[in-house]
């Protein structure tokens, strides 16, 4: 079609360019650019009511991991910090996995839903994920606090004498950070599922499999994929969850979110805080990394 | 093929109970809460009878009146800003051969749902600090441009995916008659595009509607958006003027959501 000597004018060939520019700008602006600020400021010295002095230090990142006694001067970790660090990775890891051991069987359901059906299930499965996340942690809140449904309906009852305590405890950040991505662990799963060859599993009863076997050997491996992918969705938000556990910890549990955020206001440590960010960032990006090279060597072994 | 058993070979044990559990629990806490914002009396989980009490009481409410107004310019702005963006940019990324640097291009436009929203959060606050130190302006572009960043790839996900549907027969075919990229782009692309073009200004509305962290990060004191005015609420007494504030939020978010299905649904 193109004769071998034509060169398409300027603006064709870079056209592709010229309309990416806007979305390009606003996020170099928004959302790209600014990080490369944080790592900057993460070397900088705190101002005394907030801000920073353009100063380097590396103060900030050593207040990451360690402390200095303030008294005999000796070094040691931060432990509070490192707490927090703990709590994070502990209740971001207990979430993925209940939200699996939920949401694959739900993911499986609505796969073998009669094909017609599944848009609405899938349609209510994201219906509550699009809704605003405050307002999901609220309405769990109102669920397990001492004067809430549960507890009033466990005591009208008389299963029990006195409310049992749920909130504020690292088992209500867990319970909601649950019910706010459950949706995102089934979409992928549903995903895999929904390509699944149901004739493979034929095959495996013909051979004599029981159900378990079944699951454990054919249905399993195959939406692998899946488990990873919605295990990737649900963990990395969990580990930068801030309004669940603000919420539903009140205070005194916080989650790697809540000390970055205690930096920018109380703490008045701006360098700690966008060192922290940058932690939990790196952190993510290892996350991502993982995900995307056992996603190619998927391919590979199946091909 | 003829199913003459009645073993069903896709049915595994429990996993109905466990799925339909699941869905009563994720459906559960939400009507709950629709439910006690028609509570008569003040307390959120004893019912003391049906009164729309609290709806009015946030009506009159002059800082919800604010908050509102306040989310409402914020979410159209920021989803106009975001859909174009992400209507040219969903063009350059499908009607192009695959250039060099579209992953990268591909990463950067999904970014916001890559990275957690804590660090955008604090990115976004450090960065608008120099520049409000700089330019002392404090009104509510900052707002506006943090929002439609991250609303950018909400908008582009159904309009991309919509675009890779169409015919391109279509398009070649007017390009024989129309002649410029511009007329076949008016002609032929936009009337094609539209029902993706509007579920994704839906979605990204709905986001920013919804959004909590970057703002709580971003806004100046009193500039409250209906979320963040809720969040502060919550650390005070609680009363059910906030469940009523949320059913209506609900309400706007699920109408939208289901209109979006309903788009993404229709074909040519």
């Amino acid at each position: 079609m193109a004769d071998a000597t034509y060169t398409r004018p300027f603006s064709e060939r870079y056209s592709h360019w010229i309309l990416l520019s806007p979305a390009l700008l606003i996020l170099f602006v928004a959302a790209f650019g600014p990080l490369f600020i944080v790592l900057i400021y993460s070397f900088l010295t705190a101002g005394d009511y907030g801000g920073v002095v353009w100063s380097f230090s590396t103060d900030a990142w050593f207040n990451v991991f360690a402390e200095r006694d303030m008294f005999d001067d000796t070094l040691g970790f931060a432990d509070a910090h490192l707490a927090i660090f703990w709590r994070s990775f502990r209740l971001a890891a207990v979430t993925t996995v209940v939200a699996l051991i939920f949401g694959f069987p739900t993911a499986y359901f609505i796969a073998t839903r009669p094909p017609k059906q599944r848009n609405l299930w899938m349609l209510l499965i994201m219906v509550p994920f699009w809704t605003n996340l405050l307002i999901r942690t609220f309405a769990i809140m109102e669920l397990i606090r001492n004067e809430g449904v549960v507890n009033s309906l466990l005591m009208a009852m008389g299963v029990i004498n006195e409310p049992i305590q749920m909130l504020y405890t690292d088992f209500a950040i867990m319970i909601g950070m649950l019910y706010v991505y459950l949706p995102l662990m089934v979409l992928p799963i549903y995903a895999s599922l929904e390509r699944f060859d149901f004739a493979l599993v034929e095959a495996a009863y013909d051979l004599y499999a029981n159900r378990l076997r079944v699951l454990w050997r054919v249905i399993l491996p195959v939406t692998k994929p899946g488990i990873i992918a919605g295990s990737i969705l649900v963990m990395i938000p969990a580990l930068g969850a801030y309004v669940t556990p603000r919420v539903l910890g009140g205070g005194k549990r916080m989650m790697l979110g809540n000390l970055i955020e205690l930096q920018f206001g109380q703490g008045r440590n701006w360098p700690l805080g966008a060192a922290l960010s940058i932690t939990l960032l790196a952190i993510v990006m290892i996350a991502l990394m993982v995900y995307v090279r056992s996603a190619g060597r998927e391919e590979v072994s199946h091909g | 093929m003829a199913r003459s058993r009645s073993f069903d070979v896709r049915r595994q044990a429990g996993f109905p109970a466990v799925a339909i559990t699941c869905f009563i629990l994720l459906y559960l806490p939400i009507i709950l809460l629709v439910v006690y914002s028609f509570n008569a009396g003040k307390s959120i989980a004893i019912w003391e009878g049906f009164s729309v009490q609290w709806y009015l009481s946030a009506w009159e409410n002059e800082k919800v009146q604010d908050a509102t107004i306040r989310s409402l310019i914020i979410a159209t702005c920021a989803s106009l800003i975001a859909t174009s963006a992400a209507v040219m940019a969903a063009l350059a990324t499908t009607r192009s051969p695959k250039f060099k640097g579209h992953s990268v291009v591909f990463a950067m436009i999904n970014q916001p749902l890559l990275i957690p929203e804590i660090v955008t959060a604090v990115a976004l606050l450090i960065f608008f600090a120099m520049i409000k130190v700089a330019t002392g302006y404090t009104g509510l572009w900052y707002l506006i441009l943090a929002h439609s960043a991250f609303c950018i790839p909400f908008a582009y996900m159904p309009i991309r995916a919509r675009l890779q549907g169409m015919d391109l027969t279509l398009e070649q075919a007017a390009a024989d008659l129309y002649g410029t990229p511009l007329r076949v782009f008016r002609k032929v692309t936009l009337p094609l595009l539209w029902p993706g073009i509007l579920a994704g200004a839906m979605l990204a509305f709905v986001i920013s509607l919804d959004d909590v962290v970057i703002t709580e990060f971003v806004k100046a004191a009193g500039q409250d958006t209906l979320p963040t005015y809720m969040l502060g609420q919550l650390r005070r007494s609680v009363t059910p003027e906030v469940n009523a504030i949320s059913t209506v939020l609900l309400a706007i978010s699920v109408t939208m959501v289901v209109i979006y299905f309903i788009l993404s649904q229709r074909k040519n």
